[in-house]
């Protein structure tokens, strides 16, 4: 059984751009640990030799013409940025 | 009210009969909304003006013009995107998200001339089974309004449930149609992954999530899916194949045809209601000519564990473009720009979202890799075999959609893997990518069970063929829930 630790879980949060307290991370921890604890009745299976799936249609490299056709009016693009100016998005400071 | 509960051959013959117009029906559609949502909570956004405005307009349109679906009103789920009408996935993460553009489908349905009539509730994300996941609010089961109607698209089957709209569309990744359509009593279809294109429907797990139709009846549920799915160059996984006239397929005829059951799906923690609902129904299509015969799903108390290393992956991975930079709920905390992502994100998304999203991010990280997602995609072959030597030999595989019927409000939140363990007998459905339909079968203390009817790729019609021949010989279909609190009736 894998157990998940507080400091697991803030470490996994950080990799997935979340901000988590103390608090939630214990909480987490504990559910997480519980989930993964039930996830590992598949390793009662033998799956040696066994393909894996990552999509169910025989379907490969789905390719289309080469040929450029117009994109979306800049003003529509722009319609749900909430802080813009002169056609940029504005972004807080990147380094401190 | 004289339209409610009315099927679509129905309302065109009054149509047709001049006895309603298009903008009648639209208009006592949004009387009947407005009656109803303080009872059911199911929409999210309405369309009222811009849909009456499309309504008055259709009635000019030429009866010769006009096909089956023609100016009839349809709900359509938050998860699916409509340009100028506000889609949030039931997250504050995009709250006053306006999209730019339609979806596929959005389009099909304007093209047969649908009136979409609002948005409806989710689960987060389309991650829950209960819509007790959305930001926004709690739809509640028209059947008993302080039970759950299940999700993620409750909203989409409380809506047709209690006669506010006779269609809507929902999406399903692990069970997200045909669980709240049991639970609402009402006809939910997933079909063929690749089915219908998912272009405009907002990711949750790529390789699983499918677009599909909720109604009242069978027929109406082959019309709207006829009209929504096709190929679409848009969705690279959507299937280049022909679409058939599924409501053709409606013929009652199940003589000679073959049934598997699987013993997995009346095993322990199903109840015995949804096993007597069940035992009922496949001695009714007995009786009809089918052949019932037990047979063996052997690895389907795996989809579980697979399901949600699959899913939470493909989630973890899908739900990394919301970042509040340029659409969407945006921090006030910002810092620099490692913090503002930060905020924003743990702001934005409720928990069983980040939950799934740290699932996900753990599965797919070093070291865990293999033990957890290759796993999990093997284990996903194993169950697609299953289906593929059953539909060898049957036409069709038949069990219930749900353990039970539609619990509590309340009673399973924040215990995760209860919660979980609703979606068992659906999930399998989705790893195989094969086709189900959940169609009432009978009741448990005035709560609605479902029967799943699953057939093998790109077969929705035998599926159909048999729910219709099913719900043909039965009247579950034609009760209608009595909302309390003085609603209109």
């Amino acid at each position: 059984m894998a157990k998940i630790t507080k400091e697991e879980v803030i470490e996994v949060a950080h990799l997935a751009r979340l901000a988590i307290t103390d608090e939630e991370a214990e909480h987490f921890a504990e559910q997480l640990e519980a989930i993964t604890n039930a996830m590992e009745l598949l390793n009662e299976l033998d799956t040696e030799g066994v393909e894996p799936t990552t999509h169910v249609l025989p379907v490969v490299n789905v390719l289309r013409e080469d040929k450029a056709s117009p994109g979306l009016p800049i003003e529509q693009v722009m319609k749900n940025v909430r802080e813009q100016e002169a056609g940029h998005v504005k972004v807080p400071t990147i380094l401190d | 009210m004289k339209f409610v509960d009315k099927t679509s051959a129905e309302l065109q013959e009054l149509i047709h009969n001049k006895e309603a117009t298009i903008a009648d029906i639209t208009k006592e559609t949004f009387e009947r909304i407005h009656a109803l949502e303080p009872h059911v909570d199911a929409f999210l956004a309405l369309n009222e003006d811009e849909a009456t405005r499309q309504a008055s307009e259709m009635d000019e349109v030429p009866f010769g013009e006009r096909g089956p679906l023609f100016g009839l009103p349809i709900g359509v789920k938050d998860n699916i995107v409509t340009e100028g009408l506000e889609t949030t996935c039931s997250s504050r993460i995009l709250e006053g998200f306006n999209p730019i553009y339609n979806a596929t489908v959005v389009e099909k349905l304007r093209a047969a001339g649908m009136i979409i009539v609002g948005k409806l509730n989710m689960d987060e994300f389309a991650m829950g089974s209960s819509n007790e996941n959305s930001y926004y609010k709690n739809t509640k089961n028209p059947w008993n309004l302080e039970t759950v109607p299940g999700g993620s698209s409750g909203g989409s089957a409380a809506a047709v449930a209690a006669g506010e709209v006779p269609f809507s569309l929902g999406s399903d990744t692990g069970g997200s149609i045909r669980q709240p359509a049991a639970f609402c009593g009402v006809v939910g279809m997933k079909p063929t992954y690749g089915r219908i294109s998912r272009f405009g429907l907002v990711a949750y797990a790529s390789s699983l999530d499918q677009i599909g139709p909720i109604t009242r009846t069978v027929e109406d549920n082959a019309r709207l899916l006829e009209a929504i799915c096709g190929h679409d160059e848009r969705d690279s996984t959507s299937a280049n194949i022909e679409v058939p006239n599924f409501a053709a397929a409606l013929t009652g005829d199940v003589e000679g045809l073959r049934i598997g059951v699987p013993k997995e799906y009346f095993a322990e923690g199903v109840g015995e209601s949804s096993i007597k609902a069940v035992k009922e129904a496949l001695k009714v299509l007995e009786g009809k000519g089918a052949i019932v015969e037990e047979i063996s799903l052997p690895h389907s108390k795996y989809a579980l564990s697979a399901y949600y290393i699959l899913a939470s992956s493909e989630a973890s991975s899908n739900l990394s473009r919301f970042d509040g930079i340029r659409y969407g709920y945006r921090t006030e905390k910002a810092g620099n720009l490692l913090d503002f992502y930060m905020n924003t994100r743990s702001e934005g998304f409720g928990d069983e979202v980040k939950r799934r999203i740290m699932l996900g991010t753990y599965a797919l990280s070093s070291g865990y890799y293999d033990a957890y997602y290759k796993k999990a995609q093997k284990v996903r072959t194993l169950i697609k075999k299953d289906f593929d030597d059953a539909f060898a030999q049957y036409d069709v595989i038949i069990g219930p959609t749900t353990p039970t019927p539609a619990f509590k409000i309340g009673e399973k939140v924040d215990e995760p893997l209860t919660m979980y363990a609703n979606d068992i007998l659906t999930i399998p459905v989705n790893l195989a990518g094969v086709p189900a339909i959940s169609v009432p079968c009978g009741f448990d203390n005035g709560l609605p069970l479902g029967l799943q009817i699953i057939g093998s790729y790109f077969d929705e019609e035998t599926v159909y063929r048999v729910a219709h021949a099913y719900e043909q010989a039965t009247d579950f279909h034609k009760k209608t829930p009595q909302i309390q609190e003085g609603a209109a009736q």
